[in-house]
């Protein structure tokens, strides 16, 4: 029974379960942070047989559920998993067990909401990854929408109105192209099965309205340069928690789009458009790099380094056709794949990683002004070790998680195009120049004010959670062949579905 | 003629025990003193369980089309489904309107008998089967709603806008007696039924029947409320007491159905190439306007009377589309979106109370706090008119759209999607307002359990629907093919 549903019961237990979190009401702080807590544990022990069980030796999809949902629309509730999305869910339930940890004694208003908010949009995230269904898929992707419009509306900073806003409207207005997208291929395939679509033969034409419209709706989430101004307001708005999930599953949700539908959909199209696609990923490598420079906000600053470390993901995706032009197999492009999936996976470990970081911080002093800040590490060693531990990931250290995937990038780009590269590369001194001068700022110096001084070291809640991710960013640092392993199949099956015309 | 004997004028049963029903109601309340005046009320409710029943026994096979009474009446699944949920609505309207009425001193017997009346009104446009059977429902219709809109008689604004409504309404009736006289003297003849067969094609460009096919579209944009024929909704929604609001916001959307997919579809089917184009171009007016005008409401009831419009485009862009797909999908769209009308404005009633109308979006500030349950029903109600899954507004909106982009117009169907971004807006400023804001006042909720459960339904049916709603599309699918 589990084994053969466990992707629906991993969908609703958490979406069931915040209901239950819900129902318990404002009364009992206590009762729904445990409750949360044992779900979100629950979840992630479903998660792991996902892990344990799954094949890595095939490209197929695993673990399938399929039940008709709506007959007249030939729409399936289709669920499964290859070796893109299984990581992916896996990181989901990973993150919402810290996430629920973290928010434990931050958060004081409308307990049960803000818990019951975050379970809701874990199983609605997971449905996302696991939808092999393109109108399954679309209602997981939107329903998403309504729990983070809710985090950061009520939970979140003084501009949290104009952000919220400016975050539903923005994704939304992405995802409609989507939707007409999604309409059309249904139209021609007569299903919206995800393999149907894929074996559809389309036009060039058709091709490149649909990769457009997929564009819409993807790159406003992963952020790409110019549609990524939504991603700063949202996460210095954004409560702790939202923050983390914003960045560590959210934009995720982007580059598995590309993966998911805009490669194997419309090769063609994607291969037309690979230039532009490189071009905006280098402008947010490299652009998006300097502007994190120049901030004085905390979050803003790691908003924005977000945007650049996307830019790799959707560069190692979109560098396939130089590398198969040039190096005429399809090793290279399967290693650009490898590096954007490794690039997903460590960016969500760090960058909420270093929201929790600023989140401790915050709770403290009640200010993300760098400025403010000044020899915490005087104060709080403990949490100045783990910070600098993750600014050094985060700046792509070797044997850390965020090196992994910007080398294996830069290397697939190299087979493309040493110039790309060269420009690529450009961010090992631009991101460790932002990362270690917020660390130089923040962290080291002399105490700077009475306000610093008075500081008190992370407690043991806060050390469980950074110490977790400290040790899950240097074991994918040190060790990443496990998982690596278990994408390589599906990514060699997307480099030869998106090798091959469709014309 | 042997169709008018007795067995003959059986098809028209519901129609015929209904007008008894309100004929018997009105005397019975005559007599009434003022304290029983709950037994008009009981009365009312108990006459739509009955009409309903009537029309779910009303023989005739499924599948079927039945014409009676000269071809001028029509017995079939789509009169049927219509009737059955105008049952269903304008119970929920009297159920909703119930303490709003109380509190204001309008609770009275004539608001049932001429709500009935309406209702009496809607039953005859759903199975009209001549353009003149049509035309009388019309206005059996319009009159009892003039009458509604004005039954606040102390009210000044609603005074006005009855008389708005009125005047407008009457010339836009006059449009559609004048389309119906050149569609006769082009065809010599007001059956739909005859039409269906006799309008083909090669009359597309038949000048005299474009020229009547353009005045009965007008007339039927003024009745649904279409740019740019909409002036009177805002004032006639915002004038209106809200339970009245609460009945022209719901139940007529059916009736308007039955005419536009009537007239159009059925009787002038042949030619749809003639007027697709127009009813898109309606269509696409109607969401564009009534998305961007919301944008500056801050009266809840304009909002809503805005949020209409934009709802009403959507229903005649499936029509536009011209192919069965889009019918259904049009009728899909009506039957939700007066689910979702009739909670959205049983909400505004909920939280008013006597000499308080809570009718600004101001009013709902803090909801969350004050009453978390009705924010969350408000919430689902709001996004799902936004067209958010998994609410089925977001289904209702994909079959339209999927019918649009199936009649070959992708580009219309992009259109109509950025501009419910834009409306999205909001919907999202009232959930704002509800989840964001602290409260005002300290005001609880107001409204007796029966208001409370039956919005609480009401809104859980936005969700029900979204999952499943294969039951509706089944029936849809049965009565239009």
């Amino acid at each position: 029974m589990l084994q053969s549903h466990l992707l629906s019961v991993l969908v609703w237990l958490p979406i069931v379960g915040g209901i239950l979190v819900m129902l318990t009401g404002d009364s009992q702080p206590a009762m729904a942070r445990w409750l949360s807590l044992a779900l979100a544990l629950l979840a992630f022990a479903v998660s792991l047989p996902l892990w344990g069980g799954f094949d890595q030796g095939t490209a197929a999809f695993q673990f399938v559920e399929r039940a008709a949902w709506i007959p007249s629309l030939h729409s399936d509730y289709y669920l499964g998993v290859d070796g893109i999305s299984m990581p992916l869910i896996v990181l989901t339930t990973f993150t919402t067990v810290l996430v629920v940890i973290a928010g434990w004694g931050s958060v004081e208003k409308r307990v049960s909401q803000y818990f019951a908010a975050f379970l809701m949009l874990e199983g609605v995230m997971i449905g996302v990854f696991a939808a092999l269904d393109g109108l399954l898929y679309y209602a997981f992707w939107e329903a998403m929408l309504i729990p983070m419009f809710i985090i950061i509306g009520v939970w979140g900073g003084k501009r949290r109105v104009y952000a919220t806003m400016k975050f539903f409207l923005y994704t939304f207005f992405g995802s409609i192209f989507m939707l007409v997208a999604l309409i059309y291929l249904y139209l021609k395939a007569g299903t919206y099965d995800l393999g149907a679509f894929y074996a559809q033969r389309l036009t060039f034409n058709e091709q490149v309205l649909i990769f457009l419209a997929f564009f819409a709706a993807f790159a406003v989430k992963v952020p790409m340069f110019p549609v990524h101004t939504w991603l700063p307001d949202a996460h210095v708005e954004a409560p702790t928690g939202g923050s983390v999930i914003l960045a560590a599953i959210m934009l995720k949700m982007g580059g598995y789009g590309f993966l998911r539908f805009s490669l194997p959909i419309a090769p063609d199209a994607s291969h037309y458009l690979a230039w532009t696609m490189i071009a905006l990923s280098l402008v947010a490598v490299i652009y998006i790099g300097l502007v994190a420079l120049v901030q004085s906000d905390m979050k803003k600053l790691i908003a924005y380094s977000s945007i650049a470390h996307m830019g790799f993901v959707t560069l190692g995706s979109f560098i396939a056709w130089d590398i198969l032009a040039r190096t005429g197999t399809l090793h290279g492009v399967t290693l650009g794949l490898s590096g954007a999936m490794v690039q997903m996976i460590s960016h969500g470990l760090i960058s909420g990683a270093l929201f929790l970081c600023v989140g401790v911080l915050y709770d403290r002093m009640h200010t993300r002004d760098i400025a403010a800040y000044g020899g915490v590490v005087n104060t709080m060693p403990v949490f100045g070790a783990f910070m600098v531990l993750f600014a050094m990931a985060n700046a792509g250290l070797p044997a850390t998680s965020g090196f992994v995937g910007e080398f294996m990038i830069i290397i697939a780009s190299f087979h493309a195009n040493p110039w790309y590269a060269l420009l690529a590369a450009v961010t090992m001194i631009t991101g460790a120049a932002y990362t270690l001068w917020l660390v130089k700022r923040v962290v080291f110096g002399a105490v700077a004010n009475d306000e610093v001084a008075k500081l008190t070291d992370v407690n043991p809640r806060e050390f469980l959670v950074l110490g977790i991710l400290a040790v899950a960013v240097i074991a994918v640092g040190v060790y990443p062949r496990p998982l690596t392993d278990v994408m390589e199949p599906t990514l060699q099956h997307l480099a030869e579905l998106l090798s091959a015309s469709k014309l | 003629m042997s169709s008018m004997s007795l067995a003959g004028i059986a098809i028209a049963m519901p129609e015929i025990y209904l007008l008894g029903a309100i004929s018997l109601l009105l005397l019975v309340d005559l007599f009434l003193p003022e304290r029983l005046r709950q037994v008009t009320y009981i009365g009312a409710l108990g006459t739509l369980v009955l009409t309903a029943y009537v029309v779910a026994l009303s023989a005739g096979s499924f599948g079927g089309r039945e014409y009676g009474l000269s071809g001028m009446y029509v017995r079939d699944d789509l009169a049927r489904l219509l009737k059955l949920v105008t049952c269903a609505t304008v119970a929920a309207t009297f159920l909703y309107g119930r303490d709003y009425l109380i509190a204001r001193g309008l609770f009275k017997g004539e608001f049932f008998v001429i709500s009935l009346l309406a209702v009496l009104g809607i039953f005859v446009m759903a199975s009209a089967g001549s353009l003149l059977t049509m035309y009388l429902g019309i206005e059996i219709l319009a009159l009892s709603q003039y009458t509604l809109v004005a039954f606040d008689r102390e009210s000044p604004v609603a005074a006005e806008s009855a008389m708005k409504y009125f005047v407008l309404g009457a010339i836009a009736s006059g449009m559609i007696l004048y389309g119906i006289s050149i569609i006769y003297g082009v065809t010599g003849t007001f059956s739909l039924g005859e039409l269906s067969v006799g309008v083909t094609a090669d009359l597309v460009h038949n000048v005299g029947l474009l020229f009547g096919v353009a005045f009965l579209l007008a007339g039927i944009a003024f009745k649904f409320g279409a740019v740019p024929f909409h002036m009177w909704v805002p004032d006639v929604y915002h004038g209106a007491p809200t339970a009245v609001t609460l009945f022209l916001g719901a139940a007529p959307k059916l009736a308007y159905f039955a005419l536009i997919f009537r007239v159009l579809a059925q009787g002038l089917g042949g030619m749809s190439g003639a007027w697709d184009g127009m009813v898109t171009v309606l269509a696409l007016l109607s969401i564009g306007l009534g998305s961007l005008v919301g944008l500056s409401q801050t009266n809840i009831k304009r909002l809503l009377a805005y949020s209409t419009i934009a709802n009403v485009g959507f229903v005649l862009l499936g029509i536009g589309a011209g192919t069965p797909d889009g019918y259904r999908a049009a009728l899909f769209y009506t039957i939700t979106y007066v689910l979702m009308a009739l909670g959205s404005f049983a909400t505004i009633i909920l939280l008013s109370r006597k000499g308080f109308e809570s009718d600004r979006i101001d009013d709902f500030k803090g909801l969350a706090r004050s009453s978390p349950w009705f924010a969350w029903m408000m919430l689902f109600l709001m996004m799902s008119t936004a067209g958010i899954p998994p609410f089925v507004g977001f289904f209702s909106k994909l079959y339209v759209l999927q019918a649009v982009v199936g009649a070959g117009h992708p580009w219309v169907a992009g259109i109509a999607l950025v501009f419910s971004v834009i409306a999205a807006f909001y919907y999202l400023k009232i959930v704002k307002v509800m989840f964001f804001d602290e409260p005002e006042t300290d005001a609880v909720v107001s409204g007796g359990p029966a208001l409370r459960f039956l919005l609480s339904l009401n809104a859980l049916a936005t969700l029900a629907l979204g999952f499943t709603s294969t039951a509706l599309l089944a029936a849809i699918a049965h009565t239009i093919r």
